[in-house]
């Protein structure tokens, strides 16, 4: 039988390799919007998990609005990464340095 | 149900107002004059702001809920909103001169300020995670366009990137919080989550929801440790919009933080107090340290902006209606404080090229003495100096952590704005006192001396009777904390 302590669990997991992703890649922004997806779906996954358990539909409604922002992030983010591909002439994180700090 | 929903719309009838202005204004943009509709859009935008400040202002006062609870229009909000729409559009106004110099007069600017406010408005009144989470993405969305506006720039498309990247991770923190929280609570509303928290005891599922969604938050106004964009961030955008995150998008995260901390967990006030004194002792360590070093004004003003959140965050620690108060006075003058000093950094040029270098400053008072003298009372004023607002501002804050028991807190509150007060002087010590070095223009369109000399004058004058602000705020602390 499969419980809520087992979605819970997938879910950090994933949210966990999820902020490692953005922190341990040394390669490409775009692994990175990958990871931020990744997180997101995560908490998508304890919402959804928590609505069916809790009988409450407002979860799954949560999912929904989730799911769109999430959309809209992404193409902002790949907007931006866009813009600066152009100027730069490189997406790898580490030619993200021309501010130091 | 009908009835519900038309006086939803009615209490929310200022946001619908602006989101729409907002679409309308962008489809009339894109098909008529463009970027030539600039100057008029950025004035018209100003007005509506200020004008639906006005409107928020002249309502009812009694508290309202709309939707369910979702939307809350009760005094805190109302001196939230007004704050924020205020802020913006005087930061509208003094940076229209600056991008036009740089060529950067692009219609989308007024807009997505328009919407980042709308944003806003929704936090500082969110009563239901899902409201919170739509309004703080909607203010964020629109910012990290802001901050990677400048499109030729490398600067400002790093800035960008680095504060989205950074924003994302912080909405996923806070996103995978409030999910926590709607699984041990129940609900999403606020009234229920605080109606589960009983005998100051925090179910395990519940504690974890509220550390995620503090880290998410703690994120968006900078306190260390989660304020690693932020000097990048502030450098990189162009300045108007730096003058813009520093003022308007704190003030929101900082009343979103009060809302869902007394709204929500208002019970377990015990539980986030000592987190929220341990971020507000860093951030006014760290602001205050790390800024001695800085060249750049701008990242200077990050570093200010650092410190000053961990100050507002001391009111909040204290985790009364004082504190809350103490919060809101002290976001008030800062905010007021900033506008001034980025209308005087907007200003800063040498053969109409924009300068953000300190050393720039050298013998600035020689050239234009009355604007240095406003600059240094704004620097006074930062930095603390009894006579300026300034000073009540960190004096509100500090006894309410006092009378809260948080002693240490407040005696390393006073020993960071000693510390501090060493960059802001430096400023002062430049401008007066500074070796001879080739002369900034000492031009400056009327609108931004007008900020800035309002500004300076309101440091000085305040002391009088803080323009009632006092009273306004611990009537918007007494609607918050029940």
């Amino acid at each position: 039988m499969i419980g809520l302590e087992h979605y819970l669990s997938l879910a950090a997991g994933l949210f966990v390799i999820g902020i490692f992703g953005i922190f341990l890649n040394r390669k490409n922004v775009i692994i990175i919007l990958m990871s931020i997806e990744l997180m997101l779906l995560a908490v998508n996954i304890n919402l959804v998990a928590f609505s069916y358990f809790l009988g409450d539909l407002v979860g799954q409604i949560f999912t929904l609005f989730v799911l769109t922002v999430a959309a809209a992030e992404a193409s902002i983010g790949l907007a931006i990464l866009v813009v600066f591909y152009r100027n730069r002439g490189s997406i790898e994180v580490e030619d993200v340095n021309v501010m130091k700090g | 149900m009908t009835s519900d929903i038309t006086t939803g719309m009615a209490i929310l009838a200022p946001e619908i107002t602006l989101a729409v202005y907002a679409m309308a204004a962008l489809i009339f943009a894109v098909y008529s004059g463009k970027d030539r509709l600039t100057p008029m859009l950025t004035w018209l935008t100003a007005g509506v702001l200020a004008g639906l400040a006005l409107w928020i202002g002249m309502r009812a006062p009694a508290a309202r809920e709309a939707f369910n609870g979702a939307f809350i229009d009760d005094g805190f909000s109302r001196f939230a909103r007004i704050t924020i729409l205020l802020a913006a559009a005087s930061v509208l106004l003094i940076g229209q001169d600056y991008l036009a110099r740089c060529r950067m007069m692009r219609f989308e600017y007024p807009i997505l300020m328009a919407l980042s406010v709308v944003g806003m408005m929704m936090m500082v009144s969110a009563g239901d995670l899902i409201a919170l989470y739509m309004g703080l993405e909607l203010q964020s969305l629109a910012l990290y366009v802001l901050a990677a506006m400048n499109r030729d720039s490398v600067k400002s498309n790093e800035a960008g990137l680095k504060y989205f990247v950074l924003g994302a991770l912080s909405s996923g923190l806070l996103l995978y919080g409030a999910s926590l929280a709607y699984g041990f609570a129940g609900s999403t509303r606020f009234d229920v989550l605080i109606a589960t928290v009983e005998d100051g005891h925090v179910p395990l599922g519940l504690l974890f929801g509220l550390v995620f969604i503090l880290t998410g938050l703690a994120f968006k106004i900078s306190a260390v440790p989660f304020h690693m964009w932020t000097p990048d961030v502030y450098e990189g955008a162009p300045t108007p919009v730096t003058a813009f995150f520093a003022s308007a998008p704190k003030m929101a995260a900082m009343g979103l933080i009060a809302r869902v901390l007394f709204d929500a967990f208002g019970n377990a006030v015990g539980d986030w107090s000592q987190i929220l004194a341990l971020l507000a002792v860093l951030s006014m360590l760290l602001g205050a340290i790390a800024a001695i070093a800085q060249k750049n004004i701008k990242r200077l003003m990050a570093y200010s902006s650092i410190a000053h959140m961990g100050f507002a965050l001391m009111g909040l620690a204290a985790g009364g209606a004082e504190g809350v108060q103490a919060m809101l006075i002290y976001m008030v003058i800062y905010v007021t404080m900033n506008i001034g000093t980025f209308a005087f950094i907007l200003s800063m040029k040498r053969d109409g090229r924009p300068v953000t270098e300190i050393a720039a400053l050298n013998q600035y008072s020689r050239h234009a003495p009355l604007k240095a003298l406003a600059v240094l009372i704004l620097m006074f004023s930062l930095a603390g100096v009894p006579p300026m607002l300034g000073f009540f501002g960190k004096f509100y804050v500090l006894k309410a952590a006092v009378d809260a028991g948080l002693v240490w807190v407040a005696v390393i509150g006073v020993i960071a704005s000693v510390i501090g007060a060493f960059y802001y002087l430096r400023i002062v010590y430049y401008m007066y006192f500074g070796e001879d070095a080739e002369a900034l223009d000492t031009s400056m369109p009327f609108v931004q001396w007008l900020f800035l000399m309002a500004a300076a004058a309101a440091m000085l004058f305040g002391v009088v009777n803080l323009f009632g602000i006092e009273g306004l705020a611990q009537a918007a602390a007494a609607a918050l904390v029940r």
